[in-house]
């Protein structure tokens, strides 16, 4: 498959769908991918290595298990370790995916129809990710739903007044919400692939999840108005999650914590990490499976453009919180931002200022914006510059509290590594299988792309 | 409800290429006085449902509702959790302390309002239903991928079977076909 390269002048925007295509070509193209293709070799490959991850996982798990939460490298004072750290980095990662599958509908922003589904997928199995981290850390993690109210024996409650068990609320909401959006939208593409497949067991599994959806005007409506109410409540879910973890910390009188800018500021974080994690995943996958009609440049170039903005609000929070730290006169925030500055966890944060606000500014760039592999390389430093915000945040911040005297270091042991690489593997494997066994576009939505969807008649 | 002779088939279909067509289509079936039809699209048109005599849906309503319960259940369990099941003096709080307790009744609120929206789609539009007389037809396939369908149904008081095909076919459709039961 052929794509016109863009050059120079780019006045006209190009159109959201390149090359030639009909309702018709989009659907095979897409279908076909699952149904038909063989699978591509660099699929086989990666996959050979993100399961071995899991099986790593699954090997760390055991053994935490086994030996409790002392085999990673918490310690008092520093009891938020890695586990922390990574649950609100994946967490907000799952959080661009909701922010293209329903801010973006809501403002009209048709560019999202093509990578919505796949957004939406990264968000669910993000959002799984998270979900482990706390649960490992409980120490006995099979008395997690001790966490949630329900009459049992003890006649104990939750004490809701406690910004964790918010968390709990709002990470649970949070995965189902997606979980129901995405499956929603799925359910007509579902029907086409139960129309599209040749062999009859597939016809039947497709089938059986399209529930025998027909495309009825009279079903497109209800349809339709429940697809936008999905959108306008999980788009004030989506804020909410990120502002419920952050006061996790703000709520907290720890120095480098305790911090009004921390919702807002934490919510911008991570749609940058969102952002930057589907460019990571989109642009191997678009050039695996042949994707550049759909997934244009003028894509790339969007998503760069919203990652720039989100991670200038971030470089605005990290100013903001600087400045309140020596503004507010207080001896431990004053002391706490000298620390992590230049304290023992200080390159860290000249790493995070480089990898965050610093290198970032290349997408001021149209070349950096537009050519894929440069990109690439931005998002990927993102997302590790986001992951250096938490641990930053986290471990420099419990590091030295308020008596020196309980000071200590915290230094992840290889069981932290193995659990953290460990979901990532989790996270690329379910990504991975999602692309080869559903449409990792939304057919339905792309077809209304096309020019002659729109209808002239009155 | 179906007069005996047409009790064998499910009504009369025509395939047309474009949205517009489609559309144009429906409006006329509804101006010749037809009332029992549905139209078919790979994506949704705007419009048509309108077109077809379908124009409001209870779903909002029921979201609402559901939202609501979600809130007062939500703060409810929050309440009785805190001020009666249990209650617990958290650095001197009152046990009622109601700002604590909006976060998790905003969630509820999302929650029961959301998997309703979908829970309710699915059941009012009569799913999981997995077969329907439609899908007879054997171009019916595509209108999951690039044709539209106007369907004229038995069940309609007005509905005669050539007369109906009279009408289809003078929509210029690319197709009209029985629809078998």
């Amino acid at each position: 498959m052929e794509t016109i390269e863009q050059t120079a002048v780019y006045e006209q925007p190009q159109p959201l769908i390149g090359g030639k295509h009909d309702y018709g070509t989009i659907t095979d193209k897409i279908s076909s991918d699952v149904l038909e293709k063989k699978t591509p070799k660099g699929l086989f490959m990666a996959f050979a290595v993100t399961f071995s991850l899991v099986m790593l996982l699954l090997l760390a798990v055991t053994y935490l298990f086994l030996k409790g939460v002392g085999i990673w490298g918490i310690r008092i004072p520093i009891a938020w370790g890695f586990a922390i750290v990574n649950f609100v980095w994946w967490i907000g990662i799952g959080h661009a995916g909701t922010l293209i599958s329903a801010i973006l509908l809501l403002l009209h922003q048709q560019w999202r129809n093509s990578i919505n589904r796949f957004a939406e997928a990264m968000t669910l199995f993000a959002v799984a990710c998270a979900g482990m981290f706390p649960i490992l850390h409980l120490g006995r993690p099979w008395v997690f739903y001790w966490i949630i109210p329900m009459p049992d024996t003890m006649r104990l409650w939750p004490n809701f007044r406690s910004p964790l068990v918010w968390d709990v609320f709002a990470v649970t909401t949070y995965a189902t919400i997606s979980l129901v959006f995405w499956f929603v939208g799925l359910i007509p593409d579902l029907a086409t692939m139960r129309d599209k497949a040749a062999q009859k067991w597939k016809k039947i599994i497709y089938g059986m999840l399209a529930m025998g959806w027909r495309n009825s005007a009279k079903h497109w409506h209800r349809y339709e108005s429940a697809y936008l109410l999905l959108a306008g409540l999980a788009t004030p879910l989506v804020v909410s999650v990120h502002s419920v973890v952050s006061f996790d910390f703000a709520v907290g009188i720890v120095p480098g914590w305790h911090t009004t800018i921390f919702p807002p500021y934490f919510v911008a974080g991570a749609i940058y990490s969102g952002f930057a994690m589907v460019l990571s995943l989109v642009i191997p996958v678009r050039k695996l499976y042949h994707l550049e009609d759909f997934v244009t440049s003028r894509h790339l170039d969007y998503m760069a453009k919203v990652m720039l903005a989100t991670g200038l609000i971030v470089a605005y929070g990290y100013a903001i919180e600087t400045f309140t730290a020596f503004y507010s006169g207080n001896r431990f925030e004053h002391d706490m931002m000298i620390n992590r500055m230049f304290g023992p966890y200080g390159p860290l944060y000249w790493m995070l200022i480089l990898f965050n606000i610093a290198l970032p500014q290349l997408l001021w760039l149209k070349k950096f914006r537009q050519t894929p592999w440069m990109l690439f390389v931005v998002s990927i430093i993102v997302n590790i510059g986001m992951w250096l915000e938490r641990f930053v945040i986290i471990v420099s911040s419990l590091a030295r509290d308020f008596v020196p005297s309980s000071w200590a270091i915290y230094i992840p042991t290889k069981w932290d590594w193995f659990t953290f690489f460990g979901t990532i593997g989790f996270f690329l494997t379910a990504m991975i299988l999602f692309i080869r066994v559903l449409p990792m576009i939304s057919i339905f939505e792309l077809r209304t792309l096309l020019p002659t969807s729109k209808s002239n008649h009155e | 409800m179906m007069s005996m002779e047409n009790s064998t088939i499910h009504g009369l279909m025509a395939e047309f290429n474009t949205a517009d067509e489609v559309l144009n289509a429906a409006q006329r079936a509804s101006q010749n006085g037809y009332t029992k039809m549905d139209a078919y699209s790979p994506f949704p048109v705007e419009g048509l449902s309108e077109a077809v005599g379908f124009h409001k849906t209870r779903l909002p309503l029921i979201v609402l509702i559901a939202g609501l319960f979600g809130a007062v259940g939500g703060y409810f369990l929050q309440y009785w959790a805190a001020v009666i099941g249990y209650p617990l003096n958290i650095g001197g709080r009152p046990f009622h302390s109601w700002p604590s307790f909006i976060p998790i009744t905003f969630e509820l609120t999302v929650l029961c309002a959301g998997v309703t929206a979908a829970v309710a789609m699915i059941i009012l539009n009569g799913l999981p239903m997995p077969y329907h007389p439609v899908f007879n037809v054997a171009a019916f396939e595509r209108a999951s991928r690039d044709k539209f369908f106007l369907c004229i149904e038995a069940a309609d008081p007005k509905f005669d079977q050539s007369t109906v095909e009279n009408f289809l076919k003078s929509l210029h459709p690319a197709e009209v076909s029985v629809v078998e039961k």
